[in-house]
């Protein structure tokens, strides 16, 4: 069984049919990507299956479980993480604390506890901490061990986003265009560290424009116009779809 | 006896859509400077205690009736500009709460000065065209009330006009719908805030004159008028000008009828009660008002 | 965040063992007595308007309520005023759970209003319910005692009133560096982030909203007893704004900033109690100068203008 099932799935904004009956599967372990044109419907896809929109219509299946519908916060305890186009970071917490924000699951969150400062509250905050400043590591962000997220630069940023995803311990990662905004140098580096992370044994889901990227790292891409499916495949087959390449490929590879 | 409770009826609802239009008017001003700036005014009360104060001061000072009035509302216009300028102006983008307690504070220096100046004291004016009340069906209507809603109804139907049918106008509204797009047409949005400042000042203390002569007037007038004006424009939907007239009248009358049939002494709680009402069952108000989501 | 952050905390405590020594009259430690109850107010706030985000426009009243039932407990139905204290403090929690959830599913200004709203009909019904809570002249509270002793001299409540702001920063630094903190803070900085880590954003923003409110009925109950007295201006509007504004010139999301809020707001209307009108001009001046020049308010502000020159 696939990891995750999306099934007609369809939303509509007042007049706008944003995504219309968009159907596809993903295995578990794969790098799948998702592109499509500006307005295609990436990045409203992406906010139904995290739970961000209610679709109107059709079904999300993450392991058997309907998924549609359920809050970020319900899906997030299910192993679902994921990243933003328009970065989410908060700017009043430090770099370590935002990614040990990410890992709030798997904490005692009880305040009383917390108030006075028990023992299993301080010792698995010191564990939280190296875990964190490990994996900030893993991204590449040792030199912003100790730094304050708002100065740190908009590359470093986006690398510290998928370090929080990381930090929820996720079977699927969603990644909204971890290169948007980057130079060619800092691209590449994304590159490998997506590429890195789906080694790790994390379905990768990936919404990228940078077309060597998506066709270096994605085993199957799911190509998106006005919010239907118009090709689906390994990165061999989509190359070649004369639709996709009528619609979108010729103007961007 | 249908007679006795029909008089009574209208009575409440006489004085209730007086007190309301008074409502109305400083819900207007919130929805104007919300619209423009996303900011809640919480000085607007005080624009209403200067329309009311300051009629009285120049009256008092001798001059004619007409001008008195017209400079009791300028006046407060300038005071709105210059809070514009001075306090909204330079924190532009800052926290909600930021600009909620700046807004407190003006309202605290306006009432302060006028404290200090014209003291603690009630004052009252003439009202426009004497106090023969006007008997209708067994209550009483002062011809005052005859002013305010006569009044108000003009203004609602100007600002009607000028945000529908006059370029000016449009491009506030516009300016209120998306910031950025109006400035992109090249609408002068400094502009647009200025202008609903010096209105919702305006209009505030308009609403202060005309009540006067019923409810008379003091330095310490604004608050409740102000919170009230503001459950008003809740009421009918924050940032909808229809709806906070209708807000306006709609509190003014409850408010009334509720002193009237239940409780006198919780008179001043009911309009707060309803703001709670609103919100738990339909927090957008009656209007639908405009969604500050921005995901 | 660095680690030993306590080191603000053994300042505080150092000034409140010292200061008795060095007040010179009684006026200066009722000053001081009210001054800490003040900051342990404003640290609950902070934990709502500074830490999580929120805002509450009628905090006062669940100061009221929490005065008002040590006052009306004892004294018409004979309670025990540790009992009072705690009914108190459990009715607020509900009222402000009641209150909460609904209003925190909303987005914007709509807190704001329904505290707001809040605030001003408890202040009403205080004022209005003569026969219990003695109107708008108030009423005289017992002294809050426990088997036979019985709390009263200025002395004792500063001890009483300097532990309990003692454990209050304690207890606000540690949640702040743990699990429950840093989602508020998360919270704060950006809601759909932390809703994605796993945060329920909505029992979060009710949570501490309950805190805070409780926190307020508490300290409302311990002033009602200190003063001895109390009357619903304690309840109104002006005093919400006072205890916001605490918060907010302090330093918003600063432990220290609440206490150097409370402390500047607790002696401002003591310097300027002879003149009136220029009280609430200055206060309100005050208030704008700070808001537009230091909107992160003073401790934030000032640490980080010593933290460059550093």
């Amino acid at each position: 069984m696939a990891l995750l099932e999306v099934k007609q799935l369809s939303i509509q904004f007042e007049g706008v049919k944003a995504v219309q009956n968009v159907s596809f599967s993903i295995e578990a372990g794969i790098v799948y990507a998702v592109i499509g044109p500006n307005g295609a419907g990436k990045t409203t896809l992406f906010n139904l299956i995290t739970g961000v929109y209610t679709p109107t219509s059709g079904e999300i299946k993450l392991d058997g479980e309907s998924i549609q519908g359920k809050a970020p916060n319900e899906l997030a305890r299910r192993g679902v993480a994921r990243t933003f186009q328009n970065l989410q970071i908060c700017m009043n917490m430090s770099a370590l604390e935002n990614v040990m924000v990410g890992a709030h699951l798997r904490l005692d969150r009880n305040p009383f506890k917390a108030a006075l400062r028990l023992p299993s509250i301080t010792r698995r905050d010191a564990e939280l901490r190296t875990e964190s400043a490990e994996l900030m590591r893993f991204v590449g962000l040792e030199a912003y061990i100790d730094a304050r997220a708002d100065s740190m630069p908009y590359g470093a940023l986006k690398r510290l986003e998928i370090a929080r995803a990381l930090a929820l311990k996720p079977r699927i990662i969603f990644l909204d265009e971890p290169a948007a905004g980057l130079n060619p140098k800092e691209t590449i580096e994304v590159d490998a560290l997506v590429r890195k992370v789906a080694d790790s044994g994390v379905t990768v889901v990936l919404v990228e424009h940078d077309m060597k990227m998506v066709m270096n790292l994605s085993d199957r891409i799911l190509v998106l116009d006005y919010g239907r499916k118009l090709a689906e495949g390994t990165g061999e087959e989509v190359r070649r779809n004369p639709d996709v390449i009528a619609a979108y490929l010729g103007t961007h590879a | 006896m249908g007679d006795v409770m029909l008089a009574q009826f209208l009575q409440f609802l006489f004085s209730g859509i007086t007190v309301g239009a008074t409502y109305a008017l400083a819900a207007l001003g919130f929805t104007l400077i919300y619209n423009a700036s996303n900011v809640i005014n919480f000085a607007q009360g005080e624009f209403i205690m200067l329309g009311g104060m300051l009629a009285v001061f120049f009256t008092q000072a001798g001059l004619p009736f007409p001008l008195a009035l017209t400079l009791a509302i300028l006046v407060p216009a300038i005071i709105g500009v210059l809070l514009e300028k001075l306090a909204i102006e330079p924190v532009k983008g800052a926290e909600t709460v930021t600009l909620i307690i700046i807004t407190i504070g003006a309202s605290l220096v306006i009432r302060g000065l006028i404290q200090v100046w014209l003291g603690k004291g009630t004052h009252s004016l003439p009202a426009f065209s004497g106090d023969v009340p006007i008997e209708i069906l067994g209550a009483t209507l002062m011809p005052q009330s005859l002013w305010v809603l006569g009044v108000t109804a003009v203004v609602v139907v100007a600002l009607w006009y000028f945000f529908n049918r006059t370029l000016h106008g449009k491009a506030m509204l516009a300016t209120s719908f998306n910031r950025a797009a109006a400035e992109l047409v090249g609408i002068n949005t400094s502009w647009v805030l200025f202008m609903s400042f010096a209105m919702s000042a305006a209009l505030g203390a308009l609403g202060g004159i005309l009540v006067t002569p019923i409810t008379l007037t003091s330095y310490d007038v604004g608050i409740m008028l102000g919170l009230k004006g503001f459950v008003a424009a809740v009421v009918g939907g924050l940032g909808n000008g229809l709806g906070a007239v209708l807000g306006g009248l709609l509190v003014g009358i409850l408010e009334a009828m509720g002193a009237g049939y239940i409780s006198s002494a919780y008179k001043d709680a009911i309009p707060f009660v309803l703001i709670l009402l609103m919100l738990f069952f339909m927090p957008r108000g009656l209007f639908g008002g405009k969604s500050t989501d921005r995901v | 965040m660095k680690k030993n952050t306590y080191t603000g905390l053994y300042i505080v405590i150092a000034i409140l063992v010292v200061l008795p020594f060095v007040l010179p009259n009684g006026f200066y430690m009722d000053l001081a007595i009210r001054m800490a109850i003040n900051a342990v107010i404003a640290l609950g706030l902070n934990l709502l308007i500074g830490f999580a985000g929120q805002i509450s426009m009628g905090h006062a009243g669940f100061l009221g309520i929490g005065a008002y039932a040590s006052a009306v407990l004892p004294t018409h139905f004979g309670w025990h005023p540790l009992l009072a204290m705690g009914a108190g403090a459990l009715v607020t929690g509900l009222l402000a759970a009641v209150l909460a959830r609904p209003i925190f599913k909303l987005k914007g200004h709509y807190l704001a209003m329904a505290t707001l709203g809040l605030g001003i009909i408890i202040n009403i019904v205080l004022r209005t319910e003569g026969a219990l809570t003695g109107g708008p002249d108030g009423m005289p509270v017992p002294a809050l005692g426990l088997m036979g002793f019985e709390l009263s001299s200025d002395k004792h409540w500063y001890w009483v009133v300097a532990l309990l702001l003692s454990v209050s920063v304690w207890a606000s630094l540690n949640l702040i560096d743990s699990p429950f903190g840093r989602a508020l803070r998360a919270l704060h900085g950006s809601e759909v982030a932390s809703q994605v880590a796993g945060v329920d954003v909505v029992r979060y923003k009710v949570s501490i909203f309950v805190i805070s409110a409780v926190f307020a009925s508490l300290m409302g109950s311990v002033t009602a007893h200190y003063v001895g007295f109390v009357t619903p201006n304690f309840a109104d509007f002006f005093h919400s704004i006072e205890l916001v504004t605490m918060v907010v010139i302090g330093g918003m999301a600063s432990v220290f900033g609440s206490l150097v809020g409370a402390v500047l707001l607790t002696a401002l209307p003591q310097a300027l109690a002879t003149f009136e009108g220029w009280e609430t001009v200055a206060f309100g001046t005050i208030l704008m100068i700070c808001m537009i020049f230091m909107p992160r308010g003073l401790v934030p502000t000032l640490a980080a203008k010593f933290g460059k020159g550093a």
